[in-house]
């Protein structure tokens, strides 16, 4: 018998009943709710006469349409509507929420792993794609709909046809002024933003084992951009050191049960994956985007591409639909490129080591004039570390807007947006048309870089400004 | 409770572009809210379906007869990456459409299509653009066929292609079946894991909040 992946083991953990020859119910370990569908679902729930199923294992926190100001004073109508509803609705179901200033709060990707809810082996999901994010702590975790998320409250199960399985190995030592981040969006430039369509994407290589955990929730993070709904990596002693004490994570005797447990995750040597791609990370440079799919991505020293020199008609239409979008001259460095806004934040890049990396680079220099940059910290937690550590007087000091917890102007759900036709570099994660706002134009890119675009209010590379 | 699909014929918009993701399907601002059942249809492909003054965008085809009565839409590769938004859905379901047909489609966005009883049917790509092609070539006048029972789709000319369905899907979709009621029909099955499950990974089943 082959070896099995770390993928079947967690799966095969949680089958309730088999369905059909590929497709199972599965038990669901932990179900995370935020502002925009949390409510809704639980509605939804009592519309039908039922009850959640078990509101111990379900939590919830406002990160979406709430807002990121100072007080949040700029909280929309609808927003705070959602807010109150959320607070109602869990309350009346006897479901944890973390509330806005407390401890816990912040986008619900970087409360789960931060709480110790996500847990290796876990079962998570979440209305919401980048669910795939606690994948980085060995969980099996996705994004659902609404109507599956109405389906998880009622039952704590789903019912899922098993994906195939990929793995992708980051082989080598990633060199100086490259991150998770830049690795992540390589991969999606090299083998496309449907590379993982279908697939659960297990990250393995060198390059995963020596990243922190911070670096890992990256990665997994832009699996749903790699068209996986699920991505993960294999626990370790950095997952461990990473989750032990944690306010939710298993105490004394269980953790030591627990670690055992999750000791046995590993995909066993000889196993075998669906789909397999390798990436040299020795040869990636930071990594920016230029047009309107996380697939539109160069090295920063690269050149935006040429549309007349593509033959298939297709990729060539879609190469002009995207520069023209984003307003770019074919065959220009992208370097270079002068940016309106900056956004650090997202469930991409909002922890600590994302802000120190920023700061990095921000300490002691100004934002350039005509530049807006804002930091938005992930969660309460993170802004308070950052705060104890004077990273909010680091970056307020060089020219950027310190604001509150949540997903602000990554989806800009709660009214926070760049404006039409201006220029954004991001530390989020899609680069979508009108995403950050109606004819905003954005470019991914890590928190090292956004805050070198910052200072040079221009699209630079970062590695001129290492210190 | 989705409504069942069998069978349908009808005239069918190609919308070619690869990576139409959900927010271009339906914009996030259309989504806050509680109560925004029915006011997403025309709000579907707002950003190509209007232009920046809030007019009609006369060049985008599903403002053009006749696929403004499009009930079927031909999409280009990875039509619905991106965010799990069900609004993606609503807004395509209320502006009248009831199957998609493409190479390929986003894995949460495929899956919440079954949910609300809409048909995505995945092909080859050359048949998918064979079909676009072949619409084009009618201007929008030949129809599509389908037939979910006998997993056919015709083309405007007749030719018939055979596509597959996972069999769970297609039943769910022919009965219009409600997967809650269902898995709640197992709930002894759900509380028999759990129990067992909990000697086995005390440390996921936490202790229950006092209310």
């Amino acid at each position: 018998m082959p070896g099995r992946t770390l993928l079947a083991k967690i799966w095969d953990q949680h089958v309730i009943a088999r369905i059909s020859e590929d497709t199972d119910l599965l038990h669901i370990d932990r179900h995370l709710l935020h502002d925009l569908g949390g409510s809704r679902g639980l509605l939804d729930l009592k519309s039908r006469g039922l009850k959640v199923h078990d509101p111990e294992l379900t939590f919830a926190t406002p990160d979406h349409a709430i807002s990121t100001a100072r007080g949040r004073a700029g909280t929309i109508k609808i927003g705070q509507e959602l807010l109150a509803a959320l607070r109602i609705e869990t309350s009346a179901s006897g479901i944890q929420m973390f509330d806005i200033d407390q401890p816990g709060q912040g986008i619900v990707h970087v409360i789960g792993p931060e709480l110790g809810l996500s847990l290796p082996g876990c079962l998570i999901v979440c209305g919401d794609s980048h669910t795939c994010t606690h994948g980085g702590l060995g969980a099996l975790a996705f994004g659902i709909g609404s109507s599956e998320l109405t389906h998880v409250l009622a039952t704590q199960a789903l019912i899922q046809r098993r994906p195939k399985s990929m793995r992708v190995r980051f082989e080598g030592k990633i060199p100086l002024g490259v991150v998770a981040k830049d690795l992540i969006l390589a991969l999606i430039g090299h083998v496309g933003a449907a590379g993982g369509t279908g697939h659960a994407v297990e990250y393995a290589g060198s390059a995963i084992r020596s990243m922190p955990i911070e670096g890992r929730l990256t990665i997994c993070n832009l699996s749903i951009e790699f068209g996986a709904k699920m991505g993960l990596i294999a626990p370790d002693e950095t997952t461990y050191e990473y989750l032990r004490g944690r306010p939710y994570a298993p105490q004394g005797e269980m953790w030591e049960q627990a670690v055992n447990a999750w000791r046995q995750l590993p995909s066993d040597p000889d196993a075998v994956f669906d789909n397999e791609a390798i990436i040299d990370v020795e040869k990636i440079i930071p990594q920016v985007t230029w047009g309107i799919s996380p697939e539109h991505v160069i090295g920063v020293d690269g050149r935006i591409p040429d549309p007349s020199a593509i033959g298939d008609p297709a990729r060539r239409t879609a190469v002009e639909t995207a520069l023209e979008y984003m307003g770019l001259q074919p065959g220009a460095p992208i370097a270079g490129t002068p940016v309106d806004w900056v956004f650090i934040g997202s469930c991409t890049n909002s922890r600590l080591s994302d802000l120190r990396a920023a700061a990095e680079i921000a300490g002691g220099r100004k934002v350039a004039a005509g530049v807006r940059a804002w930091v938005v910290p992930g969660s309460e937690t993170v802004k308070r570390e950052a705060v104890a550590e004077g990273l909010d007087r680091l970056f307020i000091d060089a020219g950027f807007e310190w604001r509150e917890p949540g997903c602000s102007m990554c989806l800009a759900a709660n009214g926070e947006t760049v404006s039409p036709g201006q220029r954004s570099v991001s530390t989020s994660n899609r680069n979508f048309i009108g995403r950050q706002g109606p004819q905003a134009r954005t470019h991914l890119a890590s928190p090292a870089s956004a805050a070198a675009a910052a200072i040079a209010g221009a699209i630079t590379d970062v590695r001129a400004m290492g210190r | 409770m989705p409504k069942p699909f069998n069978q349908l014929t009808a005239i069918a918009a190609p919308i070619m572009r690869s990576n139409i993701d959900t927010d271009v399907i339906i914009r996030i601002e259309r989504l806050v809210g509680n109560n925004i059942r029915g006011t997403l249809g025309k709000w579907a492909f707002g950003s190509l379906r209007y232009l920046p003054n809030g007019s009609e965008n006369p060049d985008f085809i599903l403002n053009r007869e006749p696929y403004r009565q499009a009930e079927i839409l031909v999409t280009g590769p990875n039509f619905g990456c991106g965010s799990s938004r069900e609004g993606a859905v609503w807004s395509l379901q209320e502006m009248g459409i009831r199957a998609v047909i493409g190479s390929g489609f986003g894995d949460i966005f495929f899956a919440n299509c079954f949910q609300n009883g809409i048909l995505p049917i995945v092909l080859d790509k050359a048949i998918v653009d064979s079909l676009a092609s072949e619409i084009e070539a009618t201007q929008g006048a030949g129809r599509i066929g389908i037939d979910l029972e006998a997993q056919t789709i015709s083309s405007p000319s007749g030719k018939q292609h055979h596509f597959e369905i996972d069999p769970r899907r297609r039943e769910g979709l022919l009965l219009g079946l409600d997967e809650v009621a269902l898995t709640l029909q197992r709930d002894d099955e759900i509380r028999a894991f759990q129990a067992a499950d909990r000697s086995a990974r005390p440390w996921i089943y936490l202790a229950r909040k006092s209310a």
